[in-house]
């Protein structure tokens, strides 16, 4: 596929006038899907995959544009040269843009992950074996990704990764089920027996009767999965520049009041750890690290070039999203077999979902316990909850409240595949929290 | 090009059972002016194919960009081998699977279209409402028109065709308001107001009236009290409206979710198989459609993507549940009768069941009506948040703009209103129902779906609506 990517910035090199300039983004895909119900196949099927995005620049003005490849070069040298000509058609149009900036420092790049996957019709035999008997829901995606950045000054950067995920659940009955998640680029039996295994203990649990409890405050502890949903939300629209400037971030009264988190909790952009390509649209580089929030403060903000253009500031290689790709949350020095003793009596939360803010501007959120959350008595699980929604604001939850993280942190692959499969990574510790509000 | 790919599909498909080719290619155009500067105008090109191939009880999807004849050959193979992969271990028996129809096309009507006008003529009316948005204490504001052409082929190797063609455009607005700590956004409609034809969407929206109110309405919240605390009534806009019958009605009674596909991703329905026909989900005041045929509306078509013909049918009449969304795999399955709404979001995503457009059925009241129904509660517009429960029973949801009503008429402005309730009983508190002139057909280019994981446009038209005793608050 790297070498198709580079006859494709051959054929836009050739196509481009003198006087202007490309940045163009190749994505590329080979995946296949099996979906599962009940333990059997519901969907299976393959995608290929391959898309251009070019941004034609003359002077300030540019038009930019994606357009589906085959992989067969002569098909898709004349949809090339459709695209370069309609965009140049266009920018004649359009306004100077003030905030046009690309990279002009040429920094290459390549990283070519060996090919280690299984044929995906054997993990399907696996998956199925450990289904027999039991009611697994869920999917098994794999295969290469590959994405590639060229411009006319000449940089080239290249990724290509081939990866799995399995993103599953042991269902007992209705809404009660173990979620489970196993991702990485070579399948090991033995590692997915593990991971089954923890899932069926906690389905064993799920077969105890459940418990309601009243809306109120209760101590809680999150696992990992659970804290990083929160950081999933968070990542949208908190940490950008556009967003401080704009002062529409959910982070607001860090930035106007002075808020601030427990000072054990420390958030980096860490894309020296992640999966996701480490160039940008434009041709930048992703630095190793940024911090986001350090020792609870507000710390740096992720900026695109075109925001830093606009608020006269450097941009640290962030994407036009300025959401985290590879979020990384500090350790703490809570160990997580003194999780159930510390709650004593609270809840342990497996999972939340579907989490939205409920006051932005306060850093509010609400949303739903989900799959494996107990009641915890005496400091052991004594039964699975009934689901339970929660309101609480990221400043009680990670701030005053915060009883501790844990030392252990689990590496989350996001299994998300709208448009494309994702890249995005998270590596998290479990939170212990008091006081965490329960509405309905 | 689609006579010369067809032609390679009937060369390449295989003696199978069954073996079909779904195309879709896919043009669109972003435009928007964000602080009063134009942003790089972005246009995509999409077009790919996906082949589906039925052998024995198997079933499997081979999908691909490159349609020249070896690449769809490879997709064949890739179908075929995942077919055979799937047989007498699949979920569904694909040799009972009913078949596609020969023959048939839809388009959407288009009135003034996209290309009519020029891309600085269109920018230019961006930059204009822009300026109209522009005021002290707005820190961010923007307006955007995002237009989308698509066609489809779904071609059956057995000589099944039908061709279908839309276009959409979706006309946006935000204004975002600061002072100090507090940061209050208005737009318009959030992107509710996206609908199938052409510029005449403009003016049916009334987008070119809508940015000074927008403007004023989120400068005005920054100094509004919050939202009380209680239970009390509540008027709902459509612009809320839409969100409450998605989440609320539409994916609880998707057929793939009552029969358990989701449960790792969107999650199960409290709604079980046995309660079409006789379970009461709402008051009597509560009628819903599933109506694919509604001029103008989203997701209107005549063919869902596995070819089944579309037809309105009847959801909920009189607050008792008839039928669920359910397309010809989910209704074999099931073994009960669903509407045609197999969908993908585009070719390298089978179909799955989605609500296309759901509709919420009007009443007889103005909303002055509504309004004088209420001795203390709220009127909200324009949803901002929303979260349900994995059963799609306990939800909250907040909007972005509300409004007491007190003694029966409007009075002060609220801010972060937000309502939570139950499904399963919200429903039954509806009072009353705006009349057919206060029917508003919006919907939403983001319903998310599916493993792997699929956004697709859904269409909603409702009127205003009152509901009875509704927990209501306010911010932090």
């Amino acid at each position: 596929m790297e070498s198709y990517f580079h006859d494709v910035t051959e054929i836009v090199t050739r196509l481009v006038h003198a006087d202007e300039v490309h940045l163009s983004n190749f994505h590329g895909e080979d995946s296949d899907f099996v979906r599962f119900n009940a333990g059997r196949i519901r969907q299976a099927g393959a995608v290929e995959m391959r898309s251009l995005t070019v941004d034609l620049i003359c002077g300030r003005r540019h038009a930019a544009g994606s357009v589906a490849l085959g992989g067969d070069l002569e098909v898709d040298r004349a949809r090339i040269a459709r695209l370069i000509d309609n965009l140049r058609e266009r920018r004649a149009l359009v306004p100077e843009d003030p905030y046009l900036l690309y990279a002009t420092d040429v920094r290459s790049t390549g990283k070519t992950a060996e090919n280690r996957l299984p044929q995906s019709a054997e993990a399907v035999d696996e998956i199925r074996a450990a289904a027999r008997g039991r009611d697994l829901v869920g999917i098994y995606a794999a295969g290469g990704i590959y994405n590639g950045f060229a411009n006319s000054l000449g940089q080239r950067n290249w990724c290509a990764n081939a990866s799995f995920n399995l993103d599953w659940s042991f269902v007992h009955s209705a809404d009660r089920a173990a979620a489970a998640n196993y991702a990485g680029f070579e399948w090991q039996r033995d590692v997915f027996r593990r991971k089954v295994d923890l899932a069926l203990e906690q389905l064993a649990l799920l077969s105890r009767p459940s418990r309601a409890v009243a809306p109120g405050r209760y101590r809680v502890y999150l696992a990992p999965a659970a804290l990083a949903e929160f950081l999933g939300l968070l990542g949208w629209g908190s940490f950008g520049l556009r967003a401080h400037r704009t002062k529409t971030t959910p982070l607001l009264r860090m930035i106007e009041q002075g808020e601030r988190l427990d000072p054990r909790v420390r958030l980096l952009e860490n894309a020296a750890a992640g999966l996701a390509p480490g160039f940008q649209e434009e041709g930048f580089l992703r630095p190793d690290t940024i911090a986001l929030i350090d020792r609870g403060a507000y710390a740096d903000c992720l900026a695109s070039p075109r925001s830093a253009a606009e608020y006269g500031v450097q941009t640290n290689g962030a994407s036009a999203s300025e959401m985290p790709q590879s979020l990384d949350v500090a350790p703490g020095d809570v160990s997580a077999d003194r999780v159930l003793g510390m709650l004593e009596d609270g809840i342990y939360v497996g999972n939340v979902w579907y989490l939205n803010y409920s006051d932005r501007a306060a850093c509010r959120t609400t949303g739903m316990t989900r799959f494996a959350t107990f009641w915890v008595e005496n400091g052991a699980l004594a039964a699975p909850l009934e689901v339970m929604r929660f309101d609480e604001t990221l400043y009680r939850m990670l701030g005053a409240n915060l009883i501790g993280l844990t030392a252990e942190r689990e590496w989350i692959v996001d299994p998300g595949t709208y448009s494309q499969r994702s890249t995005s990574t998270t590596r998290v510790p479990g939170a212990l929290i008091a006081d965490f509000t329960l509405t309905l | 090009m689609w006579a010369e790919v067809e032609r390679r599909f009937r060369e390449v498909a295989p003696a199978v059972d069954f073996c079909s080719l779904r195309l879709v290619e896919e043009r669109d155009e972003h435009l928007s002016v964000r602080r009063g500067v134009a942003q790089p105008p972005v246009t995509s090109f999409d077009v790919g194919g996906m082949i589906t191939v039925v052998d024995g009880d198997g079933m499997g999807y081979g999908a691909t960009s490159d349609l020249t004849l070896s690449g769809l050959r490879r997709a064949v193979e890739r179908a075929h081998g995942w077919a055979r992969e799937t047989r007498g271990r699949g979920l569904v028996d694909a040799s009972r699977l009913e078949r596609m129809p020969r023959r048939g096309e839809y388009a959407t009507a288009v009135r003034e279209p996209w290309s009519a006008s020029p891309l600085g003529d269109k920018i230019e009316l961006l930059q204009a409402c822009s300026r109209r948005l522009q005021r002290p204490r707005i820190e961010d504001w923007e307006a955007g028109l995002w237009y989308v052409e698509k066609q489809t082929l779904l071609l059956s190797a057995d000589g099944g065709r039908l061709e279908q063609r839309f276009s959409h455009l979706l006309p946006t607005l935000s204004a975002s308001a600061n002072e100090g700590a507090e940061t209050q956004t208005r737009t318009f409609g959030g992107h509710a107001y996206c609908r199938q034809g052409g510029l005449e969407v403009l003016d049916e929206t009334g987008f070119h009236d809508a940015p000074e109110q927008i403007a004023a309405e989120a400068v005005e919240l920054l100094a509004a009290p919050n939202c009380p605390s209680g239970t009390m009534d509540l008027v709902l806009a459509p612009d809320q409206m839409i969100l409450q019958i998605h989440e609320s009605i539409g994916h609880p009674l998707e057929l793939d979710r009552i029969l358990g596909d989701e449960r790792n991703y969107a999650g199960r329905s409290f709604v079980t198989l046995d309660m079409f026909g006789r379970y009461r989900y709402g008051s009597e005041a509560l009628n819903v459609s599933f109506d694919p045929q509604r001029a103008g509306e989203l997701a209107s078509y005549a063919f869902d993507d596995e070819g089944q013909p579309a037809t309105r049918q009847d959801i909920i009449r009189g607050g008792i549940l008839l039928r669920p969304l359910g397309g010809r795999v989910s209704q074999a399955r099931a073994g009960i009768a669903g509407v045609a709404n197999s969908r993908a979001s585009s070719w390298n995503r089978p179909p799955i069941d989605r609500m296309a457009n759901l509709n919420l059925e009007p009443g007889a009241s103005t909303l002055d009506e509504l309004f004088g129904a209420v001795d203390r509660g709220v009127y909200m517009k324009t949803n901002c948040s929303w979260s349900i429960d994995d059963s799609r029973n306990k939800f909250q949801f907040g909007c972005e703009w509300g409004r007491l009503i007190e003694g029966g008429r409007l009075t002060r402005v609220v801010k972060n209103p937000n309502y939570r309730g139950i499904s399963a009983t919200f429903w039954r508190g509806l009072r009353a129902v705006g009349r057919p002139d206060t029917v508003d057909v919006l919907g939403t280019p983001y319903c998310g779906k599916g493993e792997p994981n699929q956004a697709i446009a859904v269409g909603h038209a409702s009127p205003p609506c009152l509901f009875s005793a509704v927990d209501v608050f306010g911010g932090a």
